[in-house]
This record gives C-alpha cells, sequence and structure tokens, in this order.
C-alpha cells in the first residue's frame, strides 16, 4: 500500500502545480471555445449540402465537439509533459533514477496528474457555455444515465490509453538525440486516428473499420459518442473491450521498453 | 564499504569536420568514436570516511558517481557499496544513498521547497517522526528556514544548494556522494556547505565522497584525496601526498612557472608551502599530461 501512496503523491503535486498556471488555463478555454464554434459550423455546412450522406445525428456531432473541446487538455498527445522529455534530454534524470521509485509509474502518475488537473481546470466553464448556447449549437444531456457512466468509465480508460501512449512517446526520446521529430509523426497521426479532428463514423467506410481497431479510438472516439447514444449496443462493448485490451498491451509493452532503456542509458554532461 | 574493482565504462561519440558536406556525409554515415571514460578503476572505502575525488575536467569523476548510484552501467568490473551492485537492484540500493549533482536540481521548480520535502518523504517511506527530526536539525544546520515556503526558482544558487543538499539528506542515508556541491557558490555561502559536510561525516558518521575543482574544499574536508585523470586511479593518499607527488614530478614545470611569475611580478615566492595548492594542482594534471 505505501508502494501507491508514493505515486499518489507525484500526483497530488502535479496537480497542485497545474493549478497554479492560470493564465493558460484562461487563454485555452477561448481558443477552444472559438475552435469548437467554428467547427459546429463546419459541420452544419456538411450537413446541409447533403443531408443523406451525413454519418450521425448532428445533436450527436455538437456534443463530440463540445466534450471533446471540454476535456482536450486530457487527451491531446502535443501536450506531452515537456518537463520528461527535458529531464532525458539534458540528463536532469539522473535525479530521478536515484530515487526508490519506478520509473514508468512515476511518470505516468505524473503526466495524468497533469492531464487531469488541465482538463478539469478547463471544462467547467467549457461546459457551462456548451450547455446554454441556442439550439442546434448547444451540448445536450447525455443519452440516458447509464450512458452517462459509461461515458465516464471509458473517459477514463481513454485517459489511460493516451497516457500509456504518451509513455511510448518519452521512452523513445531514450533513443534519440532530439525527440521532435518523433513527436510531430506521433501527434499529428494521433490527432487524425483518435477522432480528435473529425468523429471516425465521418471517415469511409473501410479506412474506419481499421481505425477503430488501433488504440487511437479509444482515446476520443469511444467515450465521447457513448456520451450522445451514437455508439451502443455491441458496437460499443466492443470499444469498450479494445480500450481494456490496448491499455494493457501499451502499458505491458512501455514497461518493457522502459527497462530496456534505463540499462543503456548514458546521462550526459556534468 | 565501498569497493571499485577494475571497472571500465566508455561512450560512443559521434564525429565529424565541421560544414554542410561533412554534415550531409554524416546523414549515411556516422563515424562512431569510443571514448574511454573510466579504465581500471579500483578503490575502497571504509564506512564513515570522508573523501575528496578530483581530477581535470572529463576525467571521469561524474562517471564514477554514476556508477556508484546506480545509473550507469559500467561495462566490465565489479563495485559493491554494503554489498549491494548498484545498478542490479537500483531501488533497494538507492534507498541508503543521497547523491547531490551540483549542476542539477532535485527540486521541483514551481511549488515551495517544502512542497518537494514531502514528495520525498512519501517517496523514501520516511516515518513521520524521523522527517520530523531530520528537517528539523537540517533546518537549523542550513539555515533554511526562511527558504522553505519559497519557489525553488525564486531562490539564488546558494540558497538552492543548501536546500537540495538537505534534500538529498532526508531519509538518513548512509553514504553520500556531492558532485561539484560548491560550484558557483559565494564564500559564505561555500563556508556554510563545507561546515555543514564536516559536522555530518563527524556527529553521524556517514560516508562522504566529494567531487570538486575547488582545492579549498579538499583541503578544509577531506584527509585522503583519490586523484583520476583519463580514467585512471593516478593517487590515493593525503594531501600531503600529493604534495610530494607534485614536487616530484613537477619541478622542471614549476620552476619554468615560477620565473614567469617572478618576470612578471619581480618577486620571486621560495617557500614550497606558501605555494597555492591550486598551483600545486594544475602543474600536476600538466605533468601527468591529464588534462
Amino acid at each position: 500500500m505505501t508502494n501507491y501512496k508514493k505515486y499518489f503523491s507525484f500526483f497530488r503535486l502535479q496537480f497542485n502545480m497545474e493549478l497554479q498556471y492560470r493564465v493558460a488555463a484562461v487563454s485555452g478555454v477561448v481558443t477552444q471555445i472559438l475552435w469548437g464554434f467554428m467547427e459546429c459550423l463546419a459541420f452544419r455546412a456538411f450537413q446541409e449540402s447533403d443531408f443523406s450522406a451525413y454519418p450521425m445525428a448532428f445533436s450527436a456531432t455538437v456534443s463530440y465537439i463540445w466534450l471533446r473541446e471540454a476535456f482536450l487538455a486530457a487527451f491531446t498527445t502535443w501536450n506531452a509533459d515537456g518537463e520528461i522529455f527535458d529531464s532525458i534530454m539534458n540528463g536532469g534524470i539522473a535525479y530521478e533514477l536515484c530515487r526508490p521509485v519506478s520509473v514508468y509509474n512515476m511518470w505516468f502518475s505524473k503526466t495524468a496528474a497533469g492531464r487531469i488537473a488541465r482538463a478539469g481546470l478547463r471544462c467547467i466553464p467549457l461546459l457551462a457555455i456548451a450547455f446554454i448556447l441556442p439550439r442546434p449549437f448547444r451540448l445536450m444531456l447525455p443519452a440516458g444515465p447509464q450512458h452517462f457512466i459509461l461515458f465516464a468509465i471509458t473517459l477514463l480508460l481513454g485517459l489511460g490509453v493516451t497516457v500509456a501512449f504518451c509513455m511510448f512517446t518519452y521512452i523513445l526520446a531514450f533513443f534519440t538525440i532530439s525527440p521532435q521529430g518523433l513527436r510531430m509523426i506521433f501527434t499529428s497521426m494521433v490527432d487524425f486516428l483518435s477522432g480528435a479532428i473529425m468523429p471516425l463514423p465521418f471517415m469511409p467506410e473501410r479506412v474506419r473499420k481499421i481505425v477503430e481497431l488501433l488504440p487511437f479510438a479509444g482515446m476520443f472516439d469511444v467515450p465521447l459518442r457513448i456520451y450522445s447514444g451514437d455508439l451502443a449496443g455491441a458496437d460499443m462493448l466492443r470499444g469498450i473491450g479494445l480500450q481494456c485490451f490496448w491499455l494493457i498491451v501499451l502499458v505491458v509493452c512501455g514497461k518493457a521498453l522502459c527497462r530496456a532503456a534505463e540499462r543503456r542509458i548514458v546521462v550526459q554532461g556534468g | 564499504m565501498i569497493t571499485m574493482e577494475h571497472v571500465c565504462k566508455s561512450y560512443r561519440v559521434a564525429k565529424r569536420n565541421a560544414g554542410m558536406k561533412e554534415a550531409c556525409k554524416a546523414l549515411f554515415r556516422r563515424e562512431v568514436e569510443v571514448i574511454r571514460a573510466l579504465s581500471d578503476v579500483s578503490f575502497t572505502i571504509q564506512d564513515g570516511e570522508m573523501v575528496g575525488y578530483i581530477g581535470p575536467n572529463g576525467a571521469g569523476k561524474s562517471s564514477t558517481i554514476k556508477i556508484l548510484s546506480g545509473i550507469l552501467t559500467p561495462e566490465s568490473g565489479s563495485c559493491l557499496v554494503d554489498g549491494r551492485i548498484p545498478w542490479k537492484n537500483r531501488t533497494e540500493h538507492v534507498r541508503q544513498i543521497g547523491v547531490v549533482f551540483g549542476q542539477r536540481s532535485q527540486l521541483w521548480w514551481d511549488v515551495p521547497v517544502i512542497d518537494s520535502y514531502e514528495l520525498l518523504k512519501d517517496i523514501y517511506s520516511i516515518p513521520g517522526n524521523i522527517y520530523r527530526n531530520n528537517l528539523e536539525e537540517l533546518t537549523e544546520l542550513l539555515h533554511l528556514q526562511e527558504l522553505l515556503k519559497m519557489p525553488t526558482r525564486q531562490l539564488s544558487l546558494g540558497q538552492r544548494m543548501r536546500c537540495e543538499i538537505a534534500a538529498s539528506l532526508l531519509h538518513s542515508p548512509r553514504i553520500l556522494f556531492l558532485d561539484e556541491p560548491t560550484i558557483g557558490l559565494d564564500a559564505v555561502s561555500k563556508l556554510a556547505v563545507r561546515e555543514f559536510i564536516l559536522r555530518l561525516n563527524q556527529e553521524h558518521k556517514t560516508t562522504v565522497i566529494l567531487t570538486t575543482h575547488d582545492m579549498q574544499d579538499i583541503e578544509a574536508l577531506t584527509k585522503r584525496i583519490i586523484l583520476i585523470g583519463r580514467g585512471r586511479v593516478l593517487m590515493d593518499g593525503t594531501l600531503e601526498d600529493m604534495r610530494q607527488l607534485a614536487t616530484k614530478h613537477g619541478k622542471p614545470e614549476e620552476e619554468k612557472l615560477e620565473q614567469d611569475h617572478m618576470k612578471a611580478s619581480g618577486e620571486r615566492k621560495t617557500e614550497q608551502d606558501d605555494e597555492s595548492l591550486e598551483h600545486i594542482v594544475a602543474s600536476l594534471y600538466r605533468e601527468l599530461d591529464i588534462v
């Protein structure tokens, strides 16, 4: 038990630290509201041009967009923890290796805490505004109480998958001189495949079938579509199953890779 | 007890000449040179000893500290710290040691120092009463009272270093590695740090291994000196031994230096003892050709 206490302490410290950055939170909220609006309008134009080809209910799309903006800080891979990359690059990791803790667990809890704090701070004003907008652009209540509970659970699972994926990008930084290149490839790829740019149902049938099997679908697509009831029944169960599967695979592989990295580590300078 | 036997460690360094053409060539084929940071390093340090580990930049001091603290794995040789192999069971090992890297910070940047300490308490699972006692003692000896509530980023270097040293001792380690703890400190902070280390060693019998470029640190703190250069141990003895080694080796060089000095200032120091320690070490480095 005491073993978990220390990871919880990492979580707490990082959480407290994130709450300090108020200006970043305000500017984030403003950007995301504008961006959300723009996207609602784009999807609206799209629906009006060809109603029959539109794959989701419009209210479901709008809910999807607002929820994504509300929890964006928790799920985007581009805001991976810069401090961790820095510590790998400049050798600050020397100190972290002098601690009686697992590097993987420590970074996992730090990243998760940062994301939860950031999103927790931002989602409140964003959701409040999205709930009082005029009709077609308003965020709807969840399709039902069971949808809401499943949404909450899959949101947490999605966070786990996201953080486990970010762990990979950190660990790969051990093997390269600068992590920028890999980060850019990963983030643009993940933005597209996770449904952060558009909900996955908007992809062509064949592509979508493959993309839904990848770990990225579990980040945004599954929880946000469960909320509005767009994803239900057997498809939903499959989505949740895949989330669990990928979470386990990513964590197990990440830990193995992390051990390999620790063994061949070279702490530079000083 | 710490024993190192025949420890070797080398790094691979990608090298190329200056220029665009060379950079393009390196995209496809990199020339890698192997640099031997440590070759055949052996020494033994008893419990409660205070040892100064000196050598020019790039001699392998930090590499040794990193191996002893379990961060780096050597290629060959054996190393035992209180019966443990540092890199084999890292988490068990680091529980018993404290490390200060003078050029890095272990305190969380944007939160008050005390928050970092509370986190360290949980990381090391330090029992409440031991933590309180240690914190009280360290606060008093290192004059931290005013600093604990301040965010790390707003501390001066000297203030921060005192906080860093305290952070490494909260869990009462039996061995303390100090990698350039006085780098960049002003005279007052230096004296405070030195006095504290001396007391720690005397009162708690903590084994201290100290690397530094400041010869006054060595003079004030350590009886035993290990001199390392180009990855080899060149001398293991007292300050006196080092002076003798310098006289034996460095005679011609020193005379030349002194002549230069005489020309420049018009006076001449004849007393060997008056020669600053810095001078002795510099000529020793040159003479042993390890710079």
